[in-house]
């Protein structure tokens, strides 16, 4: 009986929250300095009362395995709020699509009000401070060949994995690197310290740094990704350039 | 001087009369008939920059441990094989740009086979009596897809090992016999024995190089035997006369200036456009992997066969009877050069033309083998465009399964439209080429002139 109640207040907050969340633009109209005021202009349609989440199993599976709007906020900590704002994938436009990086419209300090606002509602991580100065660059390399590269590709490139992008890693800052691998978001997978151990990171952190700049030896680096691009230059340019020349030197003698 | 020389070598060899006779060759004057020369030359750097990969590289994969100044390897653990490529690369003069040179030489190999094939099935050059010709040809662009893999496979960085990988799955899929072979070639299951690196070097620096170059022996002296096809230029070309330049002093600078072109194109390439960092893929290790590998362009019409063949097993009870990966990996290109080589006789089946053709059709004058051919390279070509789905999802955002849907329902009607607007294109152009040749006639004679017999 309950849960039957439960279920469709739910819903009705959901549906209520639908437009909610489409219409919340940051900087349109909401003169909001707190953390909490920002949370409730931009976060609460899809996050919930306090952090609560907005979830209810008779909604459609949105992102993942969220069936609703958006998952509980309490004890995520400050290490995933910060993560989720600075990168840009917090606020979500559509709860149905991948977050992506992208600027955030929130300055450096509605956004540590909001990280501040998130990490009180429950206990949790605080910001990482990674230090890849101490890492090991070819450490770096095996250890992100091995737990990162079958989604990220070698050289941090980015490639498809299964419904879903895993991004080129050349935005990401060393303090969000540290935070992905503590969290994974969407669908990567989460490395507590059992998995990577601080000094670990980083060293998988200085290796991602230094494949931002990688060492292009043998000239113009076409992509970093390999075949597909070179197969476009062998005959883009190549082919077309010897079937060129094959015309001019093959053109008919005057006769 | 030059005289002198060649009366030197006739007296000891008897062989002014051949090389007269040689000299005297008349090449049909068309540009499209350079394309196999591109081939030719291609080959011929290939093997060239080859030689130079051998002095260095070293196919062993005992493990060793990276010394050397590249930071992010310093230490790791590797093959020799591997180790031997990465310093190459950047210890040895010349290394990489000899290195680059040769992978894109393949790259470029291949692609001059495929034009040069293109040339020969449009214009139907391979009927009687060239149609062995036109085999021996084939077999060469298998053996360079091969040679190619080989070559890629060889130098045991991420991407060749998954590559191998690929192949291996691709190998046991085979019913009855896949298990078999692959156990015979590997001498192991997956990575194999060491031998196998032996293996793979023998056959890309020494089995089939030579296979290569004995096939393409036989295929220009078939050429040459039978002599070369050629369009039907005027009145004055028949299937008996020959026209066009003789090979001194028409061909042969004409040719010469072509494989300095080819040399500067693929050595340009090789110094300016990088290709295969391997340094920056790193060593393989069993079950390591790096997302988005993909193998050399040639190969990319199996990858994407394997990703548009829907996922099943042909099973019976607990028994995989034929694995997945076989549709994909191995029945379709089979299907593919089955049809390549049975074109001939079934174009002399259909057509009831038995006879020796010595005269080239131009596309349009022959509909159907024009529409059919444009129906199975679209074929292919839209299999190949599927194996780069997924660098198209990352790079443009276009969503992956969509795509794989999409050309799942396109390798099907695609060849279809190309079958009926090919054959449609050709017969407007011979009406508008009719139309045209009627009212030249009828222009003529307005001015009273005698008609010109055609
Ligand atoms: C349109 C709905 C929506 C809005 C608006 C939204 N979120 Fe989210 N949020 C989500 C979804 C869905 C996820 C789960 C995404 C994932 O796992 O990658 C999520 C995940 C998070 C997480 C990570 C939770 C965890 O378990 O690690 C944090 C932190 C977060 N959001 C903070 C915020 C903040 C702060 C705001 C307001 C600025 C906000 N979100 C606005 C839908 C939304
Ligand atoms: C199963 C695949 C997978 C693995 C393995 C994986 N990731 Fe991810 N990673 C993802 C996906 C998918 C996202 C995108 C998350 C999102 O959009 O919410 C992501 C996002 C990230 C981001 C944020 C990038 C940005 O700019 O948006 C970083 C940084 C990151 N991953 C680092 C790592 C590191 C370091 C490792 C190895 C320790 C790793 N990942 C392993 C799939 C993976």
């Amino acid at each position: 009986m309950h849960a039957v109640v439960r279920r469709a207040l739910a819903t009705v907050i959901v549906v209520l929250a639908l437009p909610a969340a489409a219409g919340a633009q940051p900087g349109v109209g909401v003169k909001a300095k707190t953390g909490k005021g920002l949370y409730a202009a931009y976060c609460l349609s899809c996050h919930g009362v306090d952090g609560s989440g907005v979830t209810s199993t008779s909604h459609p599976p949105g992102v993942l395995d969220v069936h609703g709007l958006g998952p509980p906020l309490k004890g995520v900590g400050a290490l995933a709020a910060d993560f989720y704002l600075t990168i840009g994938y917090m606020p979500l436009a559509d709860p149905h699509e991948q977050p992506r990086h992208t600027k955030s419209p929130f300055d450096d300090r509605e956004i540590a009000a909001l990280v501040a606002y998130v990490a009180s509602l429950g206990k949790g991580a605080g910001v990482p401070h990674p230090q890849p100065q101490r890492g090991d660059i070819s450490r770096g390399l095996s250890l992100f060949t091995e737990h990162c590269a079958g989604c990220h590709q070698v050289v941090a490139e980015g490639g498809y994995v299964t419904n879903a992008v895993a991004p080129p890693l050349h935005q990401a800052t060393p303090v969000q690197i540290a935070e992905a691998v503590r969290i994974g978001p969407y669908l990567m997978p989460t490395f507590p310290a059992s998995q990577i151990s601080d000094s670990q990171l980083n060293s998988i952190i200085a290796y991602v740094q230094w494949a931002k700049h990688p060492d292009d030896r043998g000239g113009w680096s076409i992509g970093r990704i390999g075949p597909v691009p070179e197969g476009l230059v062998a005959w883009l340019i190549a082919a077309t350039a010897l079937v060129g020349c094959c015309l001019v030197i093959g053109r008919r003698f005057q006769r | 001087m030059i005289r002198a020389v060649v009366r030197y070598l006739d007296e000891r060899s008897g062989t002014a009369p051949f090389l007269k006779k040689a000299l005297r060759y008349v090449f049909p004057d068309h540009w499209s008939f350079l394309l196999g020369e591109v081939a030719l030359y291609t080959f011929v750097i290939l093997v060239g920059t080859g030689i130079y990969l051998t002095l260095f590289f070293e196919p062993s994969t005992a493990t060793t441990y990276y010394t050397g100044h590249y930071l992010p390897l310093r230490g790791h653990e590797m093959s020799v094989a591997y180790r031997s490529a990465v310093d190459l690369s950047f210890k040895v003069r010349a290394g990489l740009l000899m290195r680059q040179t040769h992978h894109w030489a393949a790259d470029v190999f291949v692609a001059s086979i495929v034009l040069h094939m293109l040339r020969i099935f449009f214009t139907g050059a391979f009927r009687k009596p060239r149609d062995l010709t036109y085999y021996l040809g084939l077999t060469m662009l298998i053996v360079a897809l091969l040679e190619g893999y080989l070559g890629y496979s060889l130098v045991d960085d991420l991407l060749s090992g998954m590559g191998l990988a690929i192949g291996y799955s691709v190998l046991m899929s085979i019913p009855f016999v896949g298990g078999n072979l692959a156990l015979l070639l590997w001498g192991a299951p997956f990575p194999g024995k060491p031998d196998f690196e032996s293996r793979m070097y023998v056959a890309h620096v020494f089995l089939l190089p030579i296979l290569i170059a004995t096939l393409l022996g036989l295929h220009l002296f078939l050429v040459a035997a039978r002599h070369h096809t050629q369009f039907r230029e005027s009145r004055r070309t028949t299937e008996k006369k020959v026209i066009g330049i003789p090979t001194f002093p028409g061909q042969a600078p004409r040719s010469l200036g072509l494989f300095f072109a080819v040399a500067a194109v693929l050595f340009l390439l090789g110094g300016l456009i990088q290709i295969n960092p391997i340094w920056l893929w790193g060593p393989y290790h069993v079950a390591q992997g790096t997302n988005g590998a993909q193998p050399d362009w040639y190969l990319g019409w199996l990858i994407g066969a394997l990703r548009l063949v829907p996922s099943f097993d042909v099973t019976i009870g607990h028994y995989t009877l034929v694995p997945n990966p076989f549709w994909g990996g191995a029945l379709f290109p089979l299907l593919v050069f089955l049809i390549l080589y049975l074109s001939p006789w079934l174009e002399r089946r259909l057509t009831g033309e038995y006879g020796f053709r010595h005269l080239l059709d131009r596309p349009r004058d022959a509909p159907w083998r024009t529409a059919l051919g444009a129906a199975l390279f679209t074929w292919v070509f839209v299999v190949f465009l599927a194996g780069a789905s997924d660098r198209v999802f990352v790079s443009f955002g276009v969503s992956y399964v969509g795509q794989i849907w999409v050309y799942r329902v396109l390798v099907v009607i695609l060849p279809v439209v190309a079958l009926f607007a090919t054959r449609r294109l050709c017969l407007a152009l011979q009406e508008s080429e009719r139309l045209g040749r009627i009212r030249k006639q009828a222009e003529a004679e307005a001015r009273g002139e005698m008609p010109q017999p055609e």
